[in-house]
């Protein structure tokens, strides 16, 4: 069903990538290729394309739209910066729901624009899509956004990487505690899903750290983007004499908006929202996905792979190794406040504060952690995080 | 608790402040809709011209810095989206219901298309009228806090019901609605009527959108209107196509979104899906409750969903 | 273009019911290459694209074909209600339910040999979509509720039980940060054809579309179906059960749609969780009303969705154009080929002469066949 004209021009103008599509993978073997011999020229119609000093093309994917003012722009301004880099060619797709669609999307990345780096940046596109087509393309690196990869049971070419974002939203619940007359603070939240739970949990610790009776309302809408919801959680929580709140949706600028309006202070979550609200916008815990991509960018230009063990296949970090930042404080922030959080952030950085260090005890009076029990950033036990801690008011059974 | 909170006094309070906030937007679309319908035609596709309104209104409230020039855009929007509509259903063998569901695509594909570049910018938001500052309390404040658009709303309402009643093209209106042989008969253009009721619904639909991303919640991005452009379609069935009744449906949308996180916010939690699902619920049960098998809808429209005589 | 069975059809009305359509689209392509050359874009390029992406190669053809399959199914959910007259838009809630009921159904079956298995999970599908769309029947024929409002509604129903169940009771624990429910047994999951990647989900599709061709087509219940779609109260008169009827195809339009869904959890998720809801169903009223409500013409519209879907990828990633384009471009192409509905029989060229009982010979001298067209139906004028 050929749909329209096919014009000689039209094939003219085709991209590069595209004509590679019948050398099934022949780019890129010639790119990781040690084992391969590099194929003939002719396959390739454009010749810098296919000469020694290729570009390395890096695939990424996104699950919605790139200009979401949240998760996926985070992701794809972290993309922006390393496409500057010298040698490097970014390609990209938003709006790439978790289905066939994204084993679809990953496959025509690597065969038909000859990507041999894959970042597909969200969580369901790991089990099934990731890890099948990583038995089919042994030579292609995948790395996941998240911490899914487990040694032994997950292929070789396969890796993860996040960030702590949870260190930032504890030194953004100091700073709100600071700020916060009433002690009652509030959260907005898409899902109840641990990784989302524990910057809740660390907000909470981080607040109670400077007040203990601080307490933060958790309000569950459910969706990851549903504007009217969010505005009404932040108004009904203003109306319950809240008067600091954050939030992990994936675009904060509705919960920042009207909290301005209603004259509170909150607390940034994804990009640096100040410009939203530039009364009451105390900090926020932000992700910093370029200097990620730039680390990954350059051990690969290096020579190293997941496949040699040059680059590890869990790379997690935190404030200390650039994953995630603090917005500027907003003026609000009392001079005590920017101290404290300075200390706890120094801390943080060289390991010497732990969040969750027993003992902890969840909103039902439980001990979840007990005492003389602490787990560093980067331990499993905080990946299955179910329960929220004290002072939380609000539960995560859907 | 500290003086500032209210406790289970917010419950009312934000049933309240959302109704007063959250019912403008079906209350457009909807009466746009009851109009569209009086005059025989479906037009499914206003979440399309809600959309692509919403992003309008954005970007001309930023460029021109003014927001009632985004509410006149984001009405001319609606305006040009329900033209095609108007156009498209006056064919021959085309179904009205489809040109519905192909402009909802189409209307939200542009959107969009369009509003990229406007997700990040803050535009100028429309005015709001303070009727809250004779008390102390910033929660009565802020629920009283009403936009004029709420006002028009009702306005457009109340006069719409009069226009349907008290004049003669209100009644030309009907007469395309109920028989439009008839109303040829007697000398009125069925397609003429059609074709304006069809826009300014299309345009009431605009204006909504703006409403959503110039006033609550006040932003534009992709998913600002989570579907209340197809609500407030449903919500004309049980209204019974009498726009007063329009207007006491939207008020009761309005205030049942606020309803689910208020509960929360007072420690009623979990199920915060069923609660989210309780509007599209409700709609159900009243249309059920409401609907009759013998002659499908009171005070609907004769030959509303019928196929043109001669397709 | 068999499936038009048309044997008493001349040429030209077959020319046209070709042309037409592919005129619409060919129009529609015009149009979106004039926004694409006003933003900026070469319209070449996005043509040969959108080709290459789609159809271009064999690994485009899987590609596309990989789309289409959800696709057929759940059209099917939009095309049975249409001849009887009802416009049901809740495809993707009985997609989502289907999948959901077919995941539990498959995890309490770990032991059950395959066969057995997957016919229990399409049973699980079926039969959840089935009497979820069936409801929307029964509340249109004994209370007169509107059926695309009611369907409408209903969708909202089915996602939100979804994700209540994937992220509460039949929540899977170790799922942490997607929740979904258990996996489904190794046995259980559908394969691929043998030399390609496309899954048996495919030939589900092409077998579902084909017998309901032959159901409407070809058996009494069709043709009952297609006599109260032509008119609900001639039907009646002549003592057609209505209700039955509606019932019964609501039954068999969700079934469809909730077969799709379990394909989807056996063939690629091989759980239920959110991403079940991944807008096939929405995408599939569009083919629905696109191929006019016939159940083979669904598979060709199908495809060319499926295909239109994969440029949307190529587009992006090589003209790097936003993700919304394609999304412009099937409102386009839906728009255009609802508007091309209205020139059957209003271009001169493709006029037969008044048709007649007897086979004549298939050319007619232009002059003659222009003479003799019948006017259009006077009811049609008071309209204009």
């Amino acid at each position: 069903m050929s749909s329209h004209p096919r014009l000689p021009l039209s094939r003219r103008h085709m991209i590069r990538g595209l004509l590679a599509a019948s050398a099934f993978g022949a780019t890129s073997q010639l790119w990781t290729g040690c084992s391969s011999k590099p194929t003939s020229e002719a396959e390739a119609t454009d010749s810098s394309a296919a000469s020694s000093d290729a570009p390395l093309v890096i695939g990424m994917l996104y699950v919605g739209p790139k200009d979401d003012y949240g998760w996926n722009q985070a992701h794809a301004e972290g993309a922006a910066g390393i496409m500057k880099l010298p040698g490097i060619k970014v390609v990209e797709e938003a709006n790439v729901p978790e289905t066939t669609a994204a084993a679809e999307t990953m496959r025509s990345m690597i065969v038909q624009d000859g990507a041999t780096v894959l970042f597909p940046t969200s969580f369901g596109y790991f089990d099934p899509y990731i890890l099948e087509l990583a038995k089919e393309f042994p030579e292609v690196q995948f790395l996941h956004c998240g911490t899914l990869f487990e040694e032994g049971k997950h292929p070789n070419n396969v890796g993860s990487y996040f960030g702590f974002i949870d260190e930032a939203y504890y030194v953004a619940g100091i700073v709100a505690a600071h700020a916060s007359k009433t002690g009652q603070m509030g959260f907005v939240m898409a899902k109840p899903i641990p990784r989302i739970v524990r910057t809740l949990n660390s907000w909470m610790l981080g607040a109670r750290s400077v007040n203990p009776a601080a307490t933060t309302q958790l309000i569950v809408t459910g969706a990851w983007s549903d504007p009217v919801k969010e505005a009404e959680a932040v108004n009904s929580m203003a109306d319950q004499g809240i008067d600091v709140i954050t939030c992990n949706v994936d675009n904060a600028k509705v919960v920042m908006e009207t909290a301005e309006k209603r004259g509170i202070y909150c607390s940034g979550n994804g990009v640096n929202q100040s410009a939203v609200a530039p009364k009451g916008y105390l900090t926020g815990a932000e992700w910093d996905w370029t200097g990620v991509y730039t680390s990954y960018a350059t051990m690969i230009q290096e020579g190293k792979t997941l496949m040699n063990g040059g680059i590890p296949h869990l790379y997690l970090g935190g404030l200390s190794d650039n994953f995630v930042k603090l917005s500027p404080y907003g003026e609000p922030v009392s001079e005590a406040a920017k101290a404290e959080a300075e200390q706890a952030k120094a801390g943080l950085m060289d390991g010497s504060l732990v969040v969750y260090k027993g003992e902890i005890k969840d909103n039902t009076g439980a001990t979840v952690i007990p005492a003389g029990t602490e787990y560093k950033p980067g331990n499993p036990e905080l990946e299955k995080m179910d329960w929220l801690v004290e002072g939380v008011n609000g539960t995560i059974t859907s | 608790m500290t003086p500032d909170s209210l406790g289970w006094w917010g419950i009312p309070l934000a049933i309240l402040g959302g109704l007063l906030r959250g019912s403008v937007p079906f209350l457009f679309v909807s009466l746009g809709e009851c109009l569209t319908e009086k005059s025989g035609k479906i037009n499914l596709g206003l979440e399309g011209s809600l959309l692509l309104g919403a992003v309008t209104g954005y970007a001309l409230s930023f460029h021109s810095g003014s927001p009632w020039v985004g509410v006149l855009g984001a009405g001319g929007a609606g305006l040009g989206l329900g033209a095609i509509h108007a156009w498209l259903v006056q064919q021959r063998r085309v179904n009205d219901i489809s040109v519905g569901i192909a402009m909802m695509i189409f209307g939200g594909g542009l959107a969009n298309y369009l509003g990229k570049p406007y997700i990040q910018p803050i535009a100028p938001q429309l005015p709001a009228l303070h009727w809250g500052d004779w008390s102390d309390l910033p929660a009565v404040q802020s629920a009283l806090r009403v936009s004029p658009l709420l006002l028009i709303g009702i306005a457009i309402a109340v006069s719409l019901q009069w226009f349907f009643k008290a004049t003669r093209w209100g009644l030309i209106v009907r007469a395309v609605g109920e028989s439009p042989t008839a109303a040829k008969a007697m000398g009125f253009s069925v397609a003429r009527t059609q074709t304006a009721c069809i826009m300014v619904g299309a345009g009431m639909a605009g204006i909504a959108g703006a409403y959503l991303s110039l006033y609550f919640p006040g932003s534009w991005n992709e998913n600002i209107s989570s579907g209340q452009g197809l609500l407030a379609v449903a919500l004309v069935i049980f209204a019974r196509w009498n726009p007063i009744q329009c207007l006491w449906a939207a008020l009761l949308f309005g205030g049942t979104q606020g309803l689910g996180p208020a509960l929360q916010s007072v420690g009623i939690e979990g199920y915060y899906y069923v609660f989210n699902a309780m509007p599209y619920l409700l709609t159900l049960v009243i249309m059920v409750a409401t609907c009759s098998p013998v002659r499908s809808s009171v005070g609907a429209p004769a030959s509303l969903g019928q196929p043109r005589p001669d397709a | 273009m068999r499936m038009l069975r048309s044997s008493h059809l001349r040429w030209r009305s077959r020319l046209e019911s070709l042309c037409i359509p592919v005129g619409a689209l060919l129009v529609a392509l015009l149009l979106f290459g004039g926004l694409c050359a006003l933003e900026g874009y070469n319209p070449l390029s996005v043509y040969g694209a959108i080709y290459q992406a789609a159809f271009g190669s064999r690994f485009a053809w899987q590609n596309t074909l990989l789309r289409a399959a959800p696709l057929m199914l759940s059209a099917l959910c939009t095309v049975l209600p249409a001849r009887l007259g009802l416009i049901v838009i809740g495809n993707e809630g009985a997609l989502v339910l289907g999948g959901l009921l077919a995941a539990i159904t498959g995890i309490q079956l770990a032991a059950a040999p395959t066969s057995l298995g997957l016919l229990a999970m399409a049973l699980a599908g079926v039969i959840a979509g089935g009497l979820w769309i069936m409801v929307i029947g029964a509340l249109r024929h004994f209370r007169g509720v509107n059926e695309t409002i009611s369907s409408l509604l209903m969708n909202y129903l089915a996602i939100a039980f979804l994700s209540h169940m994937v992220e509460g009771p039949w929540r899977d624990p170790s799922s942490l940060n997607q929740p979904s429910t258990f996996l489904i047994p190794d046995a259980l999951r559908l394969g691929n054809l043998p030399p390609s990647r496309v899954h048996y989900g495919l030939l589900y599709g092409l077998a579902a579309c084909a017998i309901a061709h032959l159901l409407i087509q070809r058996t009494t219940f069709g043709f009952a179906v297609r006599t109260v779609g032509g008119n609900r109260r001639a039907a009646r008169m002549v003592g057609l059960a209505t209700g039955k009827l509606t019932l019964a195809i609501c039954f068999l339009a969700g079934s469809c749609a909730g077969l799709a869904g379990m394909v989807e959890v056996a063939a690629v998720h091989g759980r239920a969780n959110g991403a079940l809801h991944a807008n096939y169903g929405y995408s599939s009223i569009l083919v629905a009303f696109v191929a006019k409500q016939n159940s083979l013409t669904v598979i060709l519209v199908a495809i060319l969705l499926g295909g239109i879907l994969a440029s949307g990828s190529l587009l992006q990633r090589a003209l790097e154009m936003p993700d919304a384009t394609v999304m412009v471009l099937q409102g386009l192409i839906f728009l255009v080929i609802l508007y091309s509905e209205s020139l059957y029989g209003q271009i001169p060229w493709f006029r037969e002469p008044r048709p007649s009982d007897d086979p004549s010979p298939a050319v007619h001298p232009p002059v003659l066949a222009s003479a003799t067209v019948t006017p259009p139906s006077p009811s049609g004028d008071l309209h204009r």
